[in-house]
This record gives C-alpha cells, sequence and structure tokens, in this order.
C-alpha cells in the first residue's frame, strides 16, 4: 500500500473509531431527522389530498427530508471533530510529522461518508419498515444510496472547510441554523408546484437544497426522472467540488510549515 | 421579604446580557420568524384540503402557532441563561447575596416574560405586514396573547427547575426536547379535525393542542375552548412554579 493510501486509512479509521465512540455524535443525526419526518408527515397527510400531489402517502414524499438533514448534520460533525482537533493543538502535531494535508482531509471525509452511508441504511429501512414502496425499485435503492455518499462528501468537505478556517468548534455550530433555513426554505414540506406565495417558490427553486430533496424524493415516489437526478447530482456535486477545493486551500493554509 | 429588590436586579442583568449580545438576542427574533415564513409561506396551499374551514387563512393560522412556539421557546432560552449562570458561579454568589431567594426565580420570569413581548410584537408587525387577517375583537386579541404569555411563564418556569437541578449548560436538550415535542405533538399544520392515526391521538390528550386551538379561535373571533385552555395554562404554571421553586431548594441544599 502506498504511503498516502495508508495516511488516509490511518485518518480514516481515526475518523470512525471517533465518530462511534461518541454516541452524541451520530444517535442524534439518526433519531431527529426520523422523529421530524414522523411529525411531519403525520401532522401534513392531509396535504395529499390537494390535486395534483405525487403521491397518496406523506410518509413517502416526507423520507426523502432525512437523508438531506442527516447530511447537514455531517456538516456539523466533520467540523466540530476537526476544529477539536486545531482546538487541541493535534494538527499542529500532525504537521510535524510527514502526514500530508490531502490524506488528512480524505480520511476525515472518509470517516464522514462512512457515516452518511450508515444513515441512508437506517432511513430506508424504516421507509421499507414503515410499508414505503421504492418506485424505482432496487436498482433506485444502490443509486440513493451512491446519492447519499455524495451529498455527504460536499456537505462534509463545507463542515471541513469552516472549521479549518475558524479553528472553532463553536463557529461550526453556529453555522447550522444557516443550513436549517436552506432546508426549511425549500420544497421539503411540499412539491414546488403546489406553492401558493410566489415569492417562497421562487426562493425555493433558487435553493439548491430543493434539487437535492427531490433527486432522492423522484427515486422513491416517481421511479426514473431523469430530470431530477440529473438535477440533484448536479447540484450535490457541484457543492463537493467547491467544497473540497475550499478545504483544499484551508487545509493548506492551515499547515503551512514554518 | 425583600422580594422586589431582588426580581428586579436579576431580571434588568439578564436582559441587559441578552440585549448587548447580538448572539442571544438574534436568535430569539429570527427563529420565530423564521418558521412563520417557512410555515405560512411554503404551506399556504394546505388550507385548500377539503375540510379546512379556518376563516382568517393560513397566515393567520400559522402565527398563532408561531406565536405559542415562540412563547414556550421564550422561555426556555432564559432557563439556557440560568444554567450558564450556574456554571459561571454567578449563580451561587447569587444566592448568598439575596435576601430573598424566591425573587431569583420571580427575576427569571420577568425576564423572560419581557424578551418574549418583543419578539410578540415584530412577530405580529411582521405577520400585518404579510396581510395577516384578524377577525377577532380587541378582547379576543388580548386574551390570545394572555394565553400565549401563560405559555411563556410555563416554558420559563419548566426550564428553571431543569436548570436549577442540574446547573449546567449540557441540560439545555432536556429544556427544550419535552417543548419542542409536546408542540409538535399539537395540530400545528390542519386542525385537529383533519388529523388522523397516532397523531390524533396524541393531540387529543395534548394540552398544547387546546391552547393552540384556543388561541387560533379567539384570532378568528370563534371562542372554543376558551376557559379549558386558559385552566390548562394556569394549572401548568401552579406545577412548573411548584417545580422551579423545588429546583431552586435542591440549587441551595447543593450549596
Amino acid at each position: 500500500m502506498s504511503a498516502i493510501a495508508s495516511q488516509i486509512g490511518a485518518v480514516a479509521l481515526r475518523s470512525i473509531t471517533r465518530t462511534a465512540r461518541q454516541p452524541a455524535s451520530w444517535i442524534p443525526p439518526i433519531l431527529f431527522p426520523v422523529s421530524l419526518m414522523f411529525v411531519n408527515a403525520a401532522g401534513l397527510d392531509a396535504s395529499t389530498q390537494l390535486p395534483g400531489f405525487p403521491t397518496d402517502s406523506f410518509l413517502a414524499f416526507a423520507l426523502a427530508v432525512p437523508f438531506i438533514q442527516g447530511a447537514l448534520f455531517s456538516t456539523m460533525n466533520a467540523g466540530t471533530d476537526l476544529a477539536g482537533d486545531i482546538q487541541t493543538g493535534f494538527l499542529n502535531r500532525l504537521a510535524l510529522t510527514s502526514m500530508r494535508g490531502s490524506a488528512l482531509l480524505a480520511g476525515q471525509l472518509g470517516g464522514i461518508i462512512l457515516l452518511g452511508l450508515v444513515q441512508a441504511i437506517v432511513y430506508l429501512l424504516v421507509g421499507l419498515a414503515v410499508g414505503v414502496d421504492f418506485a424505482s425499485g432496487p436498482l433506485g435503492v444502490i443509486v440513493l444510496l451512491a446519492f447519499a455518499a455524495l451529498v455527504s462528501l460536499g456537505f462534509g468537505a463545507l463542515g471541513s472547510f469552516l472549521a479549518l478556517r475558524t479553528g472553532s468548534g463553536e463557529a461550526v455550530q453556529g453555522a447550522f441554523p444557516l443550513l436549517f433555513v436552506f432546508l426549511f426554505i425549500s420544497s421539503f414540506n411540499a412539491p414546488r408546484h403546489l406553492m401558493e406565495v410566489d415569492w417562497f417558490r421562487a426562493v425555493a427553486t433558487a435553493n439548491p437544497v430543493s434539487y437535492l430533496i427531490e433527486c432522492v424524493r423522484s427515486l422513491i415516489v416517481i421511479g426514473w426522472d431523469g430530470q431530477a437526478l440529473a438535477l440533484g447530482f448536479g447540484v450535490a456535486a457541484a457543492i463537493s467540488v467547491a467544497a473540497i477545493a475550499l478545504s483544499a486551500w484551508a487545509m493548506q493554509e492551515r499547515l503551512t510549515r514554518t | 421579604m425583600r422580594i422586589w429588590p431582588v426580581a428586579s436586579g436579576v431580571a434588568w442583568r439578564t436582559l441587559k446580557i441578552v440585549y448587548t449580545n447580538l448572539a442571544l438576542f438574534l436568535p430569539q427574533i429570527l427563529f420565530p420568524l423564521f418558521f412563520f415564513t417557512a410555515f405560512a409561506g411554503g404551506l399556504s396551499q394546505v388550507s385548500r384540503v377539503p375540510g379546512f374551514d379556518f376563516g382568517p387563512g393560513y397566515t393567520a393560522f400559522q402565527f398563532c402557532f408561531v406565536l405559542v412556539q415562540s412563547a414556550a421557546f421564550g422561555g426556555v432560552f432564559t432557563g439556557f441563561g440560568i444554567a450558564r449562570d450556574f456554571e459561571s458561579g454567578f449563580a451561587r454568589r447569587l444566592l448568598l447575596a439575596a435576601p430573598n431567594r424566591t425573587g431569583i426565580v420571580l427575576g427569571y420570569a420577568i425576564s423572560a416574560v419581557v424578551r418574549w413581548a418583543l419578539v410578540a410584537i415584530i412577530l405580529t408587525v411582521v405577520a400585518l405586514l404579510a396581510r395577516m387577517n384578524v377577525f377577532g375583537g380587541p378582547v379576543d386579541v388580548f386574551g390570545m396573547y394572555l394565553l400565549a404569555l401563560l405559555i411563556n411563564l410555563c416554558g420559563v418556569l419548566w426550564a428553571a427547575g431543569i436548570a436549577m437541578r442540574l446547573r449546567t449548560i449540557q441540560a439545555g436538550p432536556l429544556m427544550q426536547m419535552p417543548v419542542f415535542l409536546m408542540l409538535f405533538f399539537a395540530p400545528v399544520y390542519v386542525p385537529l379535525d383533519l388529523l388522523n392515526g397516532w397523531i390524533e391521538a396524541v393531540a387529543t390528550v395534548n394540552p398544547f393542542t387546546y391552547v393552540l386551538e384556543a388561541v387560533r379561535s379567539m384570532l378568528a373571533g370563534e371562542e372554543a375552548h376558551v376557559a379549558l385552555a386558559f385552566g390548562l395554562a394556569l394549572g401548568m404554571v401552579v406545577v412548573f412554579a411548584a417545580w422551579s421553586l423545588r429546583g431552586l431548594r435542591k440549587a441551595e441544599a447543593a450549596g
């Protein structure tokens, strides 16, 4: 195994072990989105009676939300853990070794992707357990898991960037309300074509989170919708590329040898 | 025995901390506005669901929920401040200095009411600018705010009880999660009649349901469950006042 691969493996293993040892890091990202989904689905079930609503099960409609909300939590996990490493001086000590910044970042993100996949599998199992039919079938489930991994990578890299720039766990946590705003001002509770308030529909249309949710939703509710998939994967890929580039730059700045 | 100097001192200090710290001041203002925008703007089509018959419209329907929610969470946020005071050691010094310690709880409660009053004013102005309809008369509107104020008191007294027992900010989730669940297990998006399944069963026994329905009915000028809602809210204030005072005694005993 090459040196960089073993470095990535070591950091990824550390990231996974650290997350696994702190139930507070992985239980809320799994439980909270599922709880919110059940509450919203129960409260908004009546809206499936609206003409043009894409399904007669609000639970199937709402199942897309935990996938994206869970990924938002990944931002916090990745950022808070990395900020902790900066605050405790661990990153400075690493800077004295031959560890490459790219390996550190890749390893860190590897752990986040694994957590994202575990979350996605739990959400899938919850959906199946409550009787949601996946319109896209078994192949759609595989595509859904790939999408969940990509979204976790994007938001995880975003959290890493925030941590590397600020060096503060509190600052990373402070960004959470902003990310939550993106979730709420999207199509997470209603299809965009049914939104009656023009300005809200315009904001939801401009909000990239809407396309992430609609990509997952299309696989669950509609089947194979090429446009929704292209937009969802396109937006997730764009977020990932931009966030990784920013994180790599911030890591370089943070690990500058003097 | 000299309760007012203690209460006014604690209230003044708490308000000064909140209003001179943007990180504390902004979230309490922005979160209710954000929920109001997201729910009233993004879900207005729900008013077209067969059986939805709230006269003033969906904006008013959601305004009532956000008003009650802001009241409850305004109280809980004050509880965070109490926990922070214990962590920093200020509250212990306060326990030593106060001639009447009940005034400490009263002071925190007063600050919660003042904090929420500003939120309620801003929220109301924004809702009116968004062309919210108000069909109730002045007495109805007064009753609506009075009921929300009682919920604010419930929130702060509940959170104070937790903060004084655990005396750490890590108790934050314990303060807010039960309140969050009680609020969202009420008819948030549609009236109780349109709920089905488990949420209907839970909402029917949830006291917040009747508070929320009473607030909405007063805004609509068609009072329903008002006496029951005031009775429940007053009952909760009494229970949580006892809870917070017991918490104060536990904090005293802990030294």
